[in-house]
């Protein structure tokens, strides 16, 4: 027994490990900070183009989203559907949709809401054409078609 | 007297098992997509009482850019590549009145981008961009030999100033439907 406690002293090494939980509450920090709560399930697949002149949203919480694309499950389809809030929803939706979210919105800031159009590249522009004319309609004249940025040549 | 023990030491070893179950809820949780994309202002909707006028602009001053549902693009007339597109817009806004069939000056030159309904998106946006690029490629040379800066780099008013030299005017037609939705 006292030669086996005396082989543990000398061999196990003990690391140091208080400063451990400080590096990783710096990265759960940086989580927090960096990212937001992920508020929907996307239901429509959304492969945005690429564009070389993206411009960003300075205020996310500011911003409308529409998506439009084919239906992740094959079920309900290939046909392109919109996409808003959590469900899918017809063109003639997008205006009530667009007043309710305004309405969320103290008046001074309403004239800053953007609204982004998620849009699959394989879309056929009449669908967004229509999205369009709804939110002419009800005055939501910022808009943004959500692209990534990168390098056009590749993509002809 | 039992001075020397001092304050009992905390076991903070079971720290790092909390913050890494936070940071795991956080990581599972949350997104980090930053949005980015063309930004666009679309035209208000028209008032039935109080029709837009007229317009009384020079033919010469309309870049007409026409995309079919074939995602063909038609400029001006003629079959045209995409590559070719940024080139041709930069000849229009900077041409000043030489070339008679292109604008009299940068403050009046317009585009107008019509689409069929059966384009698609991602021939839109490509355009779109083009058109853009083209913008601010030209603001940037103007800016570059006015001011020794790049566009991005000036302050308000000089950006002002290079704003109203090259207003970015790209008018969107409402679409024709030839091709077809799908």
């Amino acid at each position: 027994m006292a030669t086996f406690k005396k082989d543990n002293k000398k061999g196990a090494v003990t690391i140091n490990t208080s400063a451990l939980p400080d590096i990783v509450f710096m990265l759960l920090f940086f989580f927090m900070v960096a990212t937001k709560m992920r508020d929907k399930e996307v239901k429509v697949k959304t492969a945005v183009p690429v564009v070389s002149e993206v411009e960003k949203i300075e205020k996310k919480s500011w911003v409308n989203f529409i998506l439009v694309g084919p239906p992740t499950e094959i079920e309900q389809g290939t046909a392109p559907r919109i996409q808003l809030d959590d469900k899918f929803a017809e063109v003639d939706e997008v205006q009530q949709f667009i007043i309710l979210r305004r309405n969320e919105f103290p008046e001074a800031i309403r004239d800053y809401l953007t609204t982004s159009i998620k849009a699959d590249r394989s879309v056929r522009m009449g669908l967004v054409q229509d999205i369009k004319q709804e939110l002419r309609q009800v005055n939501a004249l910022k808009l943004l078609y959500s692209a990534n940025a990168g390098d056009v040549t590749s993509s002809r | 007297m039992r001075k020397s023990r001092g304050i009992p030491e905390i076991n903070a070893g079971s720290m790092a098992d909390i913050a890494f179950l936070l940071l795991v809820f956080f990581l599972v949780t949350t997104t980090m997509d930053t949005d980015k994309g063309l930004r666009v202002k679309l035209p208000p909707w028209p008032d039935p009482n109080n029709p837009p006028p007229v317009s009384t602009q020079n033919n010469r001053n309309v870049l007409e850019v026409l995309v079919n549902s074939n995602d063909m693009l038609l400029v001006e007339g003629s079959i045209m590549d995409i590559e070719q597109l940024t080139e041709k817009t930069k000849e229009h806004l900077t041409n000043e009145g030489r070339n008679p069939s292109l604008a009299e000056s940068s403050e009046q030159a317009i585009v107008s981008l019509k689409n069929d309904r059966g384009t698609s998106y991602e021939r839109y946006v490509q355009v779109y961009n083009e058109l853009k690029r083209a913008y601010n490629e030209v603001r940037n040379e103007y800016s570059e030999s006015k001011f020794n800066k790049n566009f991005r780099n000036l302050g308000k008013d000089d950006a002002k100033e290079i704003k109203t030299k090259y207003p970015m005017k790209i008018s969107e037609a409402e679409p024709v439907n030839i091709g077809g939705d799908n």
